[in-house]
């Protein structure tokens, strides 16, 4: 009776583990020497951008529409969930010609 | 307003005339002088655009300038220090300290909108030739990789800040 209860426990467990990774994603976006890419990227709300900026210049991942805006340090990682789905075109606002697209579904 | 740029590109010509003139092609610690002051430079003339400025967008990329050779010279600093060079003054940083000091001079008695427009013209001059002096003369003559590398990054962040500055010059026409 024990182990069968067990291995049941287990099994359950496994599956709350599976559920979660599987739905959400971090995917990274990396500025290097004022470029950005991917400069076009698919993802889905909850899903997590790790804003990689590899320059010693400081960088920020700004939305045209304001949905975001994030600062990224030089040699610094920031991560930031994506709450609201659409086709998002994003620039910095310190270097404007730096430009990308991040399409959310919903 | 087409001689004053004509004026800025001509004295900037120097960059290249004064090093071709030594005969030989600069040093490393040369190099990392020449870098080093053409940074000072454009950090100076962003000091006084955030002050004298008018146009939003003029300013904020005076800010941006500032920002990003402080960032690239600190760099520059740091790495001479680990390979423990020292940088040394020679007639190109001479000649480009003594065009930039009149040019800063020139640019302080323009305000409002005639100055805005000349100090973006100048920085996009200035950019290009930098970019070009650069891409042609200072990064070939370069022996230490790792300075050869910087050089590199710099060129593709400078060419940046030219995209920017005409960007910005074409706004204010």
């Amino acid at each position: 009776m024990l182990p069968g209860r067990c291995l049941a426990t287990l099994a359950l467990f496994a599956l709350g583990a599976m559920a979660v990774p599987a739905h959400a994603a971090t995917i990274q976006i990396v500025m290097e020497n004022l470029v950005v890419s991917p400069a076009e990227v698919s993802a889905k709300v909850g899903d997590t951008i790790e804003w990689v900026n590899k320059d010693v210049l400081a960088h920020t991942a700004t939305a045209k529409n304001g949905d975001f805006d994030v600062t990224i340090a030089p040699k610094k990682t920031v991560k930031s969930v994506l709450t609201k789905a659409g086709t998002v075109d994003y620039y910095c606002r310190f270097h404007p010609n730096m430009k990308a697209v991040l399409k959310i579904a919903p | 307003m087409f001689v004053r740029l004509s004026i800025a590109v001509a004295a900037l010509g120097l960059l290249t005339g004064a090093a071709q003139a030594q005969g030989a092609k600069p040093t490393d610690p040369q190099i990392a002088h020449i870098a080093y002051t053409a940074g000072v430079i454009d950090i100076n003339a962003a000091k006084q655009a955030e002050t004298k400025a008018s146009n939003k967008e003029v300013k904020a990329f005076a800010k941006d300038m500032a920002r990003d050779h402080e960032a690239v010279n600190k760099q520059a600093l740091d790495l001479v220090k680990k390979l423990k060079v020292t940088p040394e003054d020679n007639d190109t940083s001479k000649a480009l300290s003594k065009q930039a000091a009149d040019k800063l001079a020139e640019l302080g008695k323009l305000k409002g909108a005639a100055y805005d427009k000349a100090y973006i013209d100048n920085e996009v001059a200035y950019h290009k030739t930098v970019n070009t002096a650069l891409e042609t003369q200072l990064i070939p003559s370069a022996s230490n990789p790792e300075l050869k590398g910087l050089l590199q990054t710099g060129l593709k962040i400078f060419q940046g800040h030219q995209q920017h500055a005409e960007h910005v010059a074409a706004s204010l026409k």
